[in-house]
């Protein structure tokens, strides 16, 4: 299921919101195994960051690498509203050539669910049923932008334990989120740590 | 992959079976039936103006599924995932292009049958027009998918690509109609080219819009 080596190498990266330098100087890398928890405040650039990584938008400065197929997840589910989250998940696992769908939307406790319209899916359950998208994807990077918000804590816990396994597994995984995810050895880096100064900003 | 998009768009946008109902279709037919009420049943004022009716109709039909046909899937991150997929935003816009036109074009095509029936277009003028349209729907369907990705990310998207499309649609319209007014082949040759240069340059020109889109 994983490449043989993945990899996720961010240099020296900065990157803008508008006319607003977000972060700047970021650098890190991510072999295979590794979990990594971004923290920063509403605002801060987590999902900039995140869309950067996931090469949806090219960066200010600095570039990022990549080994291996790349699955995210964001606050937009990519999921049909209108369609019983069965069929709008089935597309994905068509592409995604998925064998055990059933056995996916079982840990997520998506089963009763099936007929229902995403539109009318909660929250948490809506973001359950991204997760159940990037399960399927089976891709050795994820990039994981707050997965835990708008979930219960049963779910919450469900989270931490999906990314224990992936990183078990040989998988990589980014996470950024405000909430705190139970991820043995996981390292973590604020991105406010990364913004420039203020004399600096007026520079830029 | 490609298969599969199509499979999806097209039960997205086919009227009865998707969201987009059949309301182009039923507003086409609408302006076919109300315009012999406005101007009077005298069939010869009929068959001279009632081709430029059906091609008015249509021009305005095309415009109707816009709103829907890139902004929400942008909202959705649909486009996003499929590029994380490895999908070109160039085939993903080709294959909307197509079910663009298979949701709209075909059914205008046979909704052309009642409507020239009730504007008294018979004979060598309903060949005209029917072979106008089918040349020129493409053309229609190829600005609609252009204008529906520049204008996605704007608020006011919806309202502003009919006003973008009607200028744009103009010469198809001219050659089209102008066809039937002069009883005239070769300009059906023109609005074919016409559609064919669109249709060649819209996933291109949509799948610049949808980066650049990304971008805000």
């Amino acid at each position: 299921m994983q490449a043989a080596n993945p990899s996720l190498i961010a240099e020296n990266l900065a990157c803008r919101r508008g006319e607003r330098l977000l972060f700047r100087r970021l650098s890190f890398r991510l072999e295979g195994g590794a979990a990594c928890h971004v923290t920063g405040a509403n605002g801060a650039g987590k999902t900039t960051l995140i869309r950067a990584l996931a090469g949806l938008t090219s960066p200010y400065a600095g570039s990022v690498s990549r080994e291996g197929a790349l699955a995210l997840l964001d606050e937009r589910t990519g999921l049909d509203p209108d369609l019983p989250l069965g069929r709008a998940l089935a597309f994905w696992s068509g592409i995604d050539q998925v064998k055990d769908g059933a056995a996916i939307m079982d840990r997520l406790r998506l089963t009763n669910l099936a007929e229902v319209p995403v539109g009318y899916l909660s929250t948490g359950q809506k973001k359950r049923a991204a997760l159940a998208r990037v399960l399927g994807q089976a891709a050795p990077v994820w990039l994981l932008d707050e997965p835990l918000s708008g979930l219960d804590t049963a779910s919450q816990a469900l989270v931490s334990a999906l990314v224990r396994e992936h990183c078990a597994g040989g998988g990589i995984a980014l996470i950024a989120s405000h909430q705190p995810l139970e991820v043995p050895g996981m390292t973590s880096f604020a991105i406010e740590d990364f913004a420039p100064a203020e004399t600096e900003e007026e520079e830029a | 992959m490609i298969a599969a998009l199509l499979k999806r768009d097209l039960a997205q946008f086919f009227p009865f079976t998707g969201s987009g109902a059949a309301l182009p279709v039923v507003f086409f037919v609408a302006v076919a039936m109300l315009f012999p009420f406005a101007v009077g049943p005298d069939a010869n004022v009929l068959a001279k103006t009632g081709g430029g009716v059906v091609w008015i109709a249509a021009l305005l039909a095309a415009i109707l599924p816009l709103e829907k046909l890139v902004a929400r899937d942008i909202a959705l991150g649909f486009f996003d995932q499929l590029r994380l997929r490895g999908m070109a935003e160039e085939a993903m816009m080709a294959v909307r292009l197509l079910a663009h036109w298979l949701s709209f074009g075909p059914p205008l095509l046979l909704a052309t049958f009642p409507a020239a029936a009730l504007l008294k277009i018979e004979g060598e003028n309903f060949q005209i027009l029917l072979l106008g349209l089918l040349a020129g729907t493409p053309g229609l369907a190829a600005i609609g998918l252009m204008i529906a990705a520049l204008t996605a990310s704007l608020r006011a998207g919806a309202a502003l690509s009919g006003l973008l499309l009607i200028p744009l649609a103009l010469p198809i319209l001219i050659f089209g109609a102008g066809a039937l007014a002069r009883q005239d082949q070769v300009s059906l040759g023109f609005v074919g080219a016409i559609s064919l240069g669109l249709v060649a340059l819209a996933p291109f020109a949509a799948g610049a819009a949808i980066r650049a889109a990304r971008e805000n």
